[in-house]
């Protein structure tokens, strides 16, 4: 009987072994992969251990994220004063669902576990101290964020602002907003409901739509193609057009290949009906204009203007996740015509609406926008400035003045006159994008999307802004986008230009 | 293992062969010391002082070991010197992570707005004096392991009422986390299949030693392989139904894969011959797999195994936390205390092995895993020496069994096999568990005597206490 039992021996051998080979590879090969999934709550509890650090806006000081001593376990409440006028830029640390905004892009810092605070906690295990996460400085202002925050009200949209001269997002708003002190209080039972609230709501508020949603851009894109002409030379190398120069522009267009009519808004004749000035032609908003021009100038050119404004179908990052921007596939003439007034399959964000102007008003060269102007260790000590820098020239000076004065006389006596602002130049285009779903006569059922984007002072200028009311519009009317959505962008750059005492 | 401390304290008639007992008492005393000291270090992680409780462990670790000590002392002085302080160093062990656990729900409930009523360690250190209390009882009763021959039958009985009861009651009363293994009554829940266990290994070791020689009649030779007679499998059949009925009804490969193995293994023992084993394998692969394809349940079951993340939030939970945690835990583990084992369902009583990984690391859990191995392996050993078929059988049957159960726990915490509702030996919060393995613990140190016992040394005072005892010579029948 012995020798069956030595043989059972050895199989419960293997069988062990068996247990303890499936452990090395559980604990051990693959074990750093089950610590760091999303679903395990492990690490962040031991943050919640920690004091997260704080977000702070650049210039007042003002604490937009702070985490307080509690008497409960979890020791550190987050909490966020004013949390929906924020929420797009600190977005939340949630105990169950995770993190997003600037909660998630600067966790390293703000949690004290990125490298560059090694040292820090080294010392703090050694003096006994708490260790504490690191601040991080964004570049928002306050008064112009509160000033896009209230002027939007109740209605569905975004404003993003901009310093065109370095590329500092001062304003990001989203509306409807959510609150995150509720997605990242203690309460599991109050965090579960938030979160359930949060997203049944039909106006989901916590799509982040200054940096995350993405819209038709409408007559805005109208700036891109005029930089596209005013680009353009002829044979010999003189510029093809300037701003006097009269295009096509008549009462209507039938589109190459298809019997689609393209027509102005309301029908109404720019000009003389036959051609127009590209000044004109902007200020008015003209489509047929606009969508012979952009035929005239080629898909690579209207491709490539694009590009140069950020237009380039990639995802980038300020940190908080921007989408990527496109202008489609533009297969054919008809789809070139449509796209050339910001329809068909043209898509941008809030932030890059701000980009156009921001290009324009900074003489050409559009600077990298950025949300973080500073993180810092818990002792406050700098662990890293953002410098501005450039990401693209997008046309030289002299074709950003001609632009400027187009997008000037736009504000002046054009579609974007709710935009002026008494004894300061204005410069800006309005939009009236039509978007989803159509009727079978080819006409929107929802009402289009209300744009304007901007900048002022027109003469040196300090903030280029970009405002979508989401369906603000009345279709058919170009000046309802601009009446709509202009007076939020005068109100965000006056607010701003005030705070910094420009009059 | 054992050290070379020779008892000077045993009685004159054993000069020639040492009994071992001081090195018991010394490994007991360690083991209460190192389970002092882990308690000690949790209260120290947490709370940055130390409570009474590091005392009360380490004091009711050394009370049972001491205790059962002197008890076998006294009636089974040749007993492997091992296996108790392995027994009563889990049993300490566990009683501070269960202890580590009531600490980390209580938090947990508090962060959550609520309180946590639980005082599972409490109520362990109970059921651990209940257990000494049946070590006791056993040790005492069973002066001679050859008497539970005679009583083989009537254990079958109650060892199949009991696996099979929970099947058979509405799922209310025995169903806790989808296995119904469990009979729960007026706020009582114990879990049979720990107790039928015992009392199957019991009456299988009894009824395969009476039978092998009829057993090992081979029928035809197939491929090289002698098979049994179709007559003889019989009690195979019987088994493979009874282990395919707790899988199906009660939703529990564990259970089922332990009785069938263990029946599998002690028939190969009984009768030397490989064709059992390869016709139970069989038997039962084709088993799960009938099962796996005509009841939902099961089928249910295998695939939350194997796709756990995708369960994530409901079937999988459990076994996702228990992979976070092991995890996070790696090589060396957050430290007694430092983890979030609480995080993990019911980690007290299924999951306490991963609670183990979590806070003590690959290390730690291997080294827990050596103590069980050292265990087992003592037992095999006593198998090996003992020189009745019965106890043979007996010893085989209970070391494997205990090692395929650790086996079946420690590969469900892991992800190795699906996960099942049983418990991990001496570990494990949970009554009926512990009081079954010091049952175990008994007869294996009462086998174990009988195996270290001086073939000279008459049977002490058996005959006089328990009567006189059939003798029941290796294959007479």
């Amino acid at each position: 009987m012995n020798r069956p039992i030595r043989r059972v021996t050895i199989f419960m051998g293997i069988l062990l072994l068996a247990v303890v080979i499936n452990l090395n590879w559980v604990q051990v090969v693959h074990g750093p992969a089950y610590r760091d999934n999303a679903a395990n709550q492990r690490v962040q509890l031991d943050e919640y251990k920690r004091q997260r650090g704080l977000i702070a806006l650049s210039g007042s000081g003002t604490q937009i994220a702070e985490s307080v001593a509690t008497t409960d376990a979890l020791a550190y409440l987050r909490k966020y004063a004013n949390g929906p006028l924020y929420a797009p830029i600190t977005g939340f640390n949630s105990l169950y669902y995770g993190q997003s905004g600037i909660e998630s892009a600067e966790d390293p810092v703000l949690s004290g576990s990125d490298d560059r605070l090694f040292v820090q906690r080294i010392t703090n295990l050694i003096t006994g101290r708490d260790p504490r996460g690191g601040n991080v400085i964004v570049t928002i202002n306050k008064q112009a964020q509160t000033a896009a925050y209230q002027a939007m009200g109740n209605r569905r949209g975004a404003v993003v602002a901009m310093d065109p001269k370095t590329g500092a997002i001062l304003a990001a708003v989203s509306t409807p907003s959510f609150d995150p002190n509720a997605l990242s209080s203690h309460s599991a039972e109050g965090i579960k409901k938030a979160w359930a609230a949060d997203n049944a709501d039909p106006d989901q508020p916590m799509l982040n739509r200054a940096f995350d949603q993405t819209y038709p851009p409408g007559s805005v894109f109208k700036v891109v193609v005029s930089a596209a002409a005013l680009k353009k030379t002829k044979a010999d190398g003189k510029p093809a057009y300037t701003p006097a120069s009269r295009i096509p522009a008549v009462n209507s267009l039938t589109l190459p290949g298809t019997t689609t009519q393209l027509r102005n808004f309301d029908g109404e004749q720019c000009a003389d009906g036959k051609t127009d000035t590209l000044d004109h032609a902007l200020t008015i908003s003209c489509n047929t204009a606009f969508a012979q021009l952009g035929m005239t100038l080629g898909t690579e050119a209207i491709r490539d203007e694009a590009a140069l404004f950020g237009i380039d179908d990639s995802d980038s990052s300020v940190p908080v996740r921007v989408a990527g921007s496109t202008v489609g596939p533009i297969q054919d003439q008809a789809a070139l015509a449509q796209s050339s007034i910001g329809q068909r399959d043209v898509r941008i964000t809030p932030l890059q609406g701000a980009m156009i102007a921001a290009a324009v008003a900074n003489g050409g060269d559009l600077m990298t926008p950025y949300l973080v102007s500073e993180e810092q260790g818990p002792n406050l000590a700098t662990l890293s400035h953002t410098d501005p820098t450039q990401l693209h020239q997008v046309m030289d000076s002299g074709q950003a003045a001609e632009l400027t004065q187009m997008m000037e006389d736009v504000v002046n006596n054009g579609t974007g006159t709710a935009a002026q602002i008494p004894g300061i130049k204005v410069a800006g285009k309005t939009g009236t994008a039509d978007n989803g779903p159509q009727r079978a006569d080819g006409s929107y059922i929802n009402a289009p999307h209300a744009w304007f984007s901007g900048f002022a002072p027109a003469d040196n200028p300090r903030i280029a802004v970009a405002v979508i009311i989401e369906n603000g519009g009345v279709a058919g009317n170009e000046t309802t986008g601009g009446l709509a959505a202009a007076p939020v962008a005068k109100q965000v750059m006056q607010a701003y230009l005030d705070s910094i005492g420009v009059k | 293992m054992s050290t070379a401390v020779r008892s000077r304290s045993a009685g004159r008639s054993d000069r020639r062969l040492p009994t071992r007992r001081s090195t018991e008492l010394l490994y007991v005393v360690m083991a209460a010391i190192i389970v002092g000291c882990a308690e000690a270090i949790v209260e120290i992680t947490r709370d940055n002082k130390v409570s009474s409780h590091v005392a009360t462990y380490a004091a009711v670790t050394l009370a049972i070991g001491v205790i059962a000590h002197i008890a076998i002392r006294r009636t089974a002085r040749y007993a492997d010197p091992l296996m108790l302080p392995c027994a009563v160093f889990l049993v300490g062990l566990g009683l501070v992570m269960i202890h580590r656990l009531d600490l980390g729900l209580a938090q947990q409930a508090s962060e959550q707005g609520g309180t946590y009523a639980g005082v599972a360690a409490a109520s362990q250190v109970v059921w651990a004096f209940i257990g000494l209390v049946v070590f006791l009882t056993v040790l005492l009763v069973v002066r001679d392991h050859r008497v539970l021959q005679r009583y083989a039958y009537t254990l079958a009985l109650i060892g199949l009422f009991l696996l099979l009861m929970p099947a058979v009651l509405p799922a209310r009363f025995s169903e806790v986390n989808g296995a119904r293994i469990w009979i729960r009554v007026a706020g009582f829940s114990i879990q049979p299949g720990e107790i039928s266990k015992i009392c199957l290994t019991i009456f299988a070791a009894a009824y395969l030693v009476s039978k092998r020689d009829v057993l090992s009649l081979a029928g035809r030779r197939v491929l090289g392989v002698d098979l049994p007679r179709g007559r003889d499998l019989g009690p195979l059949l019987l088994a493979w139904l009874v282990s395919i009925g707790v899988l199906v009804r009660d939703h529990d490969l564990g259970t089922s894969l332990m009785f069938f193995g263990l029946f599998v293994v002690l028939l190969y023992v009984a009768t030397e011959r490989v064709s059992w084993v390869i016709i139970g394998v069989l038997l039962f692969i084709g088993g799960c797999y009938i099962s796996y394809q005509f009841f939902g349940t099961v089928k249910e079951r295998v695939n939350v195994w194997l796709h756990v993340f995708a369960y994530l939030q409901d079937q999988g939970y459990q076994m996702s936390q228990s992979l976070f945690g092991l995890g996070t835990g790696g090589l060396f583990g957050a430290g007694l205390g430092g983890g979030r084992p609480e995080l993990v369902p019911v980690a007290k009583s299924d999951f306490i092995l991963s609670s183990f990984g979590e806070e003590l690391g690959l290390f730690g859990l291997v080294a827990i895993l050596a103590v069980y191995v050292i265990f087992i392996s003592r037992g095999f050993a006593t198998s090996l020496a003992v020189r009745d078929s019965f106890g043979k059988m007996l010893v085989t049957g209970m070391a494997f069994s205990f090692g395929l159960q650790l086996f079946v726990v420690a590969g469900g915490v892991s992800r190795l096999l699906p996960e099942t509702g049983l418990t991990t030996p001496f570990l494990s919060y949970g009554g009926s568990s512990l009081v079954a393995n010091f049952g175990l613990l008994a007869l294996l140190i009462r086998v174990s005597d009988a195996a270290r016992r001086p073939p000279t040394t008459p049977p002490s005072e058996v005959t006089t206490d328990s009567g006189p005892v059939p003798i029941t010579v290796d294959g007479a029948q």
